[in-house]
């Protein structure tokens, strides 16, 4: 898994619940006193065994882990600038929701050895979408869960959501796709977050 | 034909930094996003000409020759920001198209002019190529952070290396843990100390570079004249000494210095020129000092080749057995509380 994926996990984890939380996971993980490189390449099973150890150690369940991970990524101050690269993604919801059909290849023009899950849109019409997640990262759905609830906030919109397919915490059978149903209930709900284009974050 | 009207709210959507001229150089029309750049001088009724400067082509009589050539255009805003442009004009029935964009400028374009998405057509790669801008700089921000991480792990890491990075040879600190390693295991052994004479007279006459050759060159004579299981290392600028496994006969010892000193004195060449040292060497076996720990050892072999030196460098000396630990040590400059040792010779410089 890309350094940049555990790097998060990490910075998730330091700023949620503090840097001694991080240390019993890692611990508890067998990584001993351990902090990832946003640019290196880590074996799978160093992410699995540390995702388990974290779900195991606040008690609860993988998906919604996954899914405040997606949020905490979103809105955080110490990944502003993620939020950034989102928010190039259009000026309003829906074009942020057309714009995650390219999200793995804007994330490979990026960092190249970077593969996220491939994302495909559908629009069902009257404001109901389904987001189709490919296979690459059991409970990447979960994520996308967060991330579109948080970006949900950060455009003032208001949305329902509803993750189906495969459940994170049975993991095997990481072919079958996560589809999330977005309904877009009123585009704009609230006034949302500004993004100025030339404001580059720190 | 197309009405005026029609083609400018075209324009407007499709190119939104375009100027629509008459043949004369007036603006009649301008875009959203040009005139945005603006927003205090309406541009329609202004000569092109005097809003922008011409940087490309730069020969220019009138506006009408700029209808005339391939029509790529450099422009920038005669008042300030002058923000540069670059541009396509295309010839129209009484008067022309022009068609402007920031090119390059564009990160400064957006910042300066406070520029949205809604300002670009749909099908420009602006923000695309904002967004690669940032996502660059984030990337190579990280890659930054790592890169001085590595630096500082990389320097710790030397730190605690064994290995002397020139030569290849063990460093003081391997040294000291083979040392300890001998002490604790009971088995005789010498502590050889190599001093190399006028090795600083090669490095102030033929510079650095030669002084480091001639320490390559006295490390592979060291190793090629000691046996496997010795332990070679270099523990100051042109200091070396060797542990001598499970050998303490005096007469082996002087034949094995002999034979370094005399190899040490073939001159070598660096880069044509011959680099000519010596050395000095003391020797420390074991058996002769029962009661003395590797650091004393090594202390005395320090103190032989202090009486080597002044016997007249090139030579070799065997410390004299020494009743029991020794607080003795080379008098250097500088220390207080050490006594000097009776055979010292002091006042010549060693």
């Amino acid at each position: 898994m890309h350094g940049l994926v555990n790097r998060a996990i990490q910075s998730f984890v330091t700023d949620t619940y503090g840097p001694d939380r991080w240390r019993r996971v890692t611990e508890a993980a067998e990584l001993g006193d351990f902090e990832f490189e946003a640019m290196l390449i880590y074996d799978d099973a160093v992410t699995e065994a540390l995702l388990a150890a974290f779900c195991a150690d606040l008690g609860r369940s993988r998906g919604e882990v996954l899914e405040d991970l997606g949020t905490y990524l979103v809105s955080h101050p110490s990944v502003e600038a993620l939020r950034r690269l989102l928010r190039f993604g259009g000026d309003s919801y829906v074009d942020f929701l057309h714009s995650l059909d390219d999200l793995n290849d804007r994330a490979r023009l990026a960092v190249p050895d970077l593969h996220l899950p491939a994302l495909d849109l559908r629009e069902e019409g009257a404001g109901r979408y389904t987001l189709a997640c490919g296979p690459g990262m059991p409970g990447f759905g979960w994520v996308m869960m967060g991330i579109l609830r948080a970006m949900a906030d950060d455009y003032g919109a208001l949305v329902l959501l509803e993750h189906h397919g495969p459940h994170a915490d049975e993991g095997a059978d990481d072919e079958a796709d996560e589809v999330i149903a977005v309904t877009l209930i009123e585009s704009a709900f609230a006034a949302g977050r500004a993004f100025d284009l030339g404001a580059r974050a720190g | 034909m197309i009405a005026e009207d029609t083609l400018a709210g075209i324009l407007a959507r499709l190119c939104p930094m375009h100027l629509l001229v008459d043949d004369s150089g007036v603006i009649r029309r301008v875009g959203p996003t040009l005139q945005k750049l603006r927003p205090e001088t309406p541009m329609p009724g202004q000569r092109f000409l005097d809003l922008f400067d011409l940087t490309r082509p730069r020969k220019v009589g009138c506006f009408a020759d700029l209808l005339t050539g391939e029509g790529k255009l450099g422009v920038a805003f005669r008042d300030a920001p002058h923000t540069a442009l670059k541009g396509q004009i295309v010839p129209l029935p009484g008067g022309a198209v022009i068609d402007l964009s920031f090119g390059i400028s564009l990160i400064d374009a957006v910042r300066d002019y406070a520029l949205t998405s809604a300002d670009f057509a749909a099908t420009s790669l602006a923000i695309e190529l904002l967004y690669l801008v940032e996502a660059k700089s984030a990337v190579m921000g990280e890659y930054g952070q790592l890169s001085r991480r590595l630096q500082t792990a990389r320097i710790s890491a030397e730190e605690q290396a064994f290995t002397d990075t020139l030569t290849g040879l063990k460093n003081r600190r391997a040294m000291d843990h083979v040392l300890t390693r001998k002490a604790a295991s009971g088995m005789p052994y010498s502590v050889m100390h190599i001093d190399l004479d006028f090795f600083k007279q090669v490095n102030d006459s033929l510079g650095h570079a030669a002084g480091d050759h001639v320490l390559q060159q006295v490390a592979r004579i060291l190793v090629e004249e000691t046996r496997q299981e010795d332990t070679v290392a270099r523990v100051g600028g042109d200091e070396f000494v060797i542990v001598f496994d499970n050998l303490t006969d005096r007469p082996r010892l002087r034949r094995i210095a002999e034979r370094l000193i005399d190899r040490l004195q073939q001159p070598m060449l660096f880069q044509g020129r011959p680099c000519a040292i010596s050395a000095s060497i003391g020797i420390a076996p074991s058996v002769e000092q029962p009661l003395v720990s590797p650091a004393g050892l090594l202390r005395l072999a320090d103190l032989a080749l202090y009486d080597a030196k002044h016997a007249g460098r090139s030579t070799l000396r065997f410390a004299t057995p020494r009743p029991a630990e020794p607080a003795w040590t080379r008098p250097a400059a500088g220390k207080d509380g050490e006594t000097a040792p009776p055979s010292a010779v002091s006042g010549r410089d060693s």
